[in-house]
C-alpha cells in the first residue's frame, strides 16, 4: 500500500504538517520524500508545475496539491479508516469547518510571517493584528475541547501545526500567547496529546532557528 | 429572517455572481438584498463580523460566508439537482484546485491591470494573460471544466468575464486575441440562462470601474 501513496515534504512547513496529521489521523502508511525548496526535484516540478510547492500527495501517480484540499481529499477517500471523520456530515458545520481553515490561511499565516519576519512598524502592526485574530480564534473555540466539537477536526488540522511557530513569534514579537490566549493554549497542549500530531510537529526551537535562517537570508539579498 | 434563503451581494461582485449562478443552477427561490459597501448594514456586519464582506448567503437565518465555501454548501444542501462538483474525489480535488487558482490569481492580477500604468501595467497584463493560459490549457477540449457540464470550476471563473471588458479597456488589449478557447468557454456558458441572469452588464462593470478609479486616485 506504501508505494501507491507519495507525500513531497519539507519537515518545517506548517502546510505539509496538516497532511502528515490528516495521515496519522487515519493510520494510512505513505512514503515521505524531503523535498530540497532551493533545488527543487524533478519529480515536484512535474506533480506541480503551476505552484511547484509542498505539500504534494501522489495516490497511484497522480497528484493533489494544497494542503486543505489534499486533506479533504484524504478525508472523502479513507472515510472508513478511522471512527474520525475530520469534516462534519452536516452541510452547515462543513461550511463552518471550511470557514475557519480559510481563516487561518488568510490571516494566521500572513501576519504571522510578518512577526518573525519583519522589524519596526511592520513587525509592530502584524504583531497586533495577529493578537486580535488568535483572540477571534480562541471565541470560535468557545469552550468546545476542539474547533471540532467533542472530536479533533478539519479546522484543528489546519491550525495546529502554526502552534510550531509560537516560540518564534514570542520571541520575535515580544509577548506572551498565554497571557493573550489561555483557552487557545490550553487547546494546543490537548492537540499535543493526540499521537498523530506530536509526531507530525517539528520542536518549537528548531523551527525558530529554521525561521531565522530564512529571514537572515532575505535581508541579505 | 427564519427560514428561506437570502443573499447580501453587491451588483458587480464576481464573488457574489458565483453564488447567484449557483443559486440560479438549482433554481432555488431566494431574496437578494444589495449592500452599500461603503456604508455597511448592521445585517452585514451582523452576519460575517469576521471579514464584513459580501456576499453572505443566509439560509434559515444561519450565515455561511466565502464564495467558494457558499456554492460547495449549496452544491450539497440541494445534492439533487444540476450537480456542481463531481462525484469522485481525485476528480473533485482537481476542481476544487482550479477554483482555488482562480480565487489566488484572477482578481488580484485583474486589479493590477487597471490599478496600475506603464511598465507596472505591462507586467500585470503578462501576468495575467499568463493565469488564462494556463486555465485554457485545464479546458483542453472539454466544453466545460467540468468536462461535458457546467461545473464548479465553471462557476468560480465565468463571474470574472464580465469584467473582461473593463480590464482591456484599462489596458489596452484583447483577452480574446490571446485566449480564444477561453472566451469560446466564456460564450458557450453566457447561453446558460443562469449565467447570463447573474453577470452584470460588461458596460455597466467597465463605468463602475471609472468611477473606483476615481476613488482611488487613479487616472
Amino acid at each position: 500500500m506504501a508505494d501507491e501513496l507519495v507525500l513531497l515534504d519539507f519537515w518545517h512547513s506548517p502546510f505539509a504538517m496538516r497532511v502528515r496529521i490528516a495521515l496519522a489521523e487515519k493510520g494510512i502508511e505513505y512514503e515521505s520524500r524531503e523535498e530540497d525548496l532551493s533545488n527543487k526535484s524533478s519529480l515536484l516540478l512535474k506533480m506541480n508545475p503551476v505552484y511547484k510547492q509542498i505539500p504534494v500527495l501522489i495516490h497511484r501517480g497522480r497528484p493533489v496539491c494544497e494542503s486543505l484540499i489534499i486533506v479533504e481529499y484524504i478525508d472523502e477517500v479513507w472515510p472508513h479508516k478511522s471512527p474520525l471523520r475530520l469534516l462534519p456530515s452536516s452541510p452547515y458545520d462543513k461550511a463552518n469547518a471550511m470557514f475557519w481553515a480559510d481563516y487561518v490561511d488568510k490571516k494566521i499565516y500572513p501576519s504571522g510571517k510578518l512577526v518573525w519576519g519583519a522589524t519596526g512598524e511592520v513587525q509592530e502592526a502584524a504583531k497586533k493584528e495577529m493578537i486580535e485574530n488568535l483572540k477571534e480564534l480562541e471565541g470560535e473555540l468557545g469552550d468546545k475541547p476542539y474547533f471540532g466539537g467533542e472530536s479533533f477536526g478539519f479546522t484543528d488540522v489546519a491550525l495546529i501545526p502554526f502552534y510550531t511557530w509560537f516560540y518564534a513569534l514570542e520571541t520575535c514579537g515580544d509577548f506572551s500567547i498565554i497571557e493573550e490566549c489561555p483557552k487557545l493554549v490550553a487547546w494546543t497542549k490537548r492537540c499535543m496529546q493526540r499521537e498523530s500530531v506530536s509526531k507530525s510537529l517539528p520542536d518549537q526551537y528548531k523551527v525558530y532557528c529554521f525561521l531565522m535562517e530564512l529571514k537572515n537570508k532575505f535581508e541579505a539579498k | 429572517m427564519e427560514g428561506g434563503v437570502v443573499l447580501l451581494d453587491f451588483w458587480p461582485s464576481m464573488f457574489g455572481m458565483r453564488v447567484r449562478i449557483a443559486l440560479a443552477e438549482k433554481e432555488i427561490k431566494y431574496e437578494y438584498i444589495e449592500q452599500d459597501l461603503r456604508n455597511k448594514s448592521d445585517l452585514l456586519l451582523q452576519m460575517n463580523p469576521v471579514h464584513k464582506k459580501i456576499p453572505v448567503l443566509v439560509h434559515n437565518g444561519k450565515p455561511i460566508c466565502e464564495s467558494l465555501v457558499q456554492v460547495q454548501y449549496i452544491d450539497e444542501v440541494w445534492k439533487n439537482q444540476a450537480p456542481l462538483l463531481p462525484a469522485d474525489p481525485y476528480k473533485r480535488a482537481t476542481a476544487r484546485f482550479w477554483a482555488d487558482f482562480v480565487d489566488k490569481k484572477m482578481y488580484d492580477s485583474g486589479s493590477r491591470v487597471w490599478k496600475t500604468k506603464g511598465e507596472e501595467q505591462e507586467a500585470a497584463k503578462k501576468e495575467f494573460i499568463g493565469n488564462l493560459k494556463l486555465l485554457e490549457g485545464e479546458l483542453g477540449d472539454n466544453l466545460y471544466f467540468g468536462g461535458d457540464g457546467f461545473g464548479y470550476v465553471d462557476v468560480a471563473l465565468v463571474p470574472f468575464y464580465c469584467w473582461f471588458y473593463a480590464y482591456e479597456q484599462c489596458g489596452n488589449f484583447s483577452i480574446e486575441a490571446e485566449c480564444p478557447k477561453l472566451i469560446a468557454w466564456a460564450k458557450r456558458c453566457m447561453q446558460k440562462e443562469s449565467v447570463a441572469k447573474s453577470l452584470a452588464d460588461p458596460e455597466k462593470v467597465y463605468g463602475f470601474l471609472l468611477q473606483l478609479k476615481k476613488a482611488y486616485g487613479i487616472e
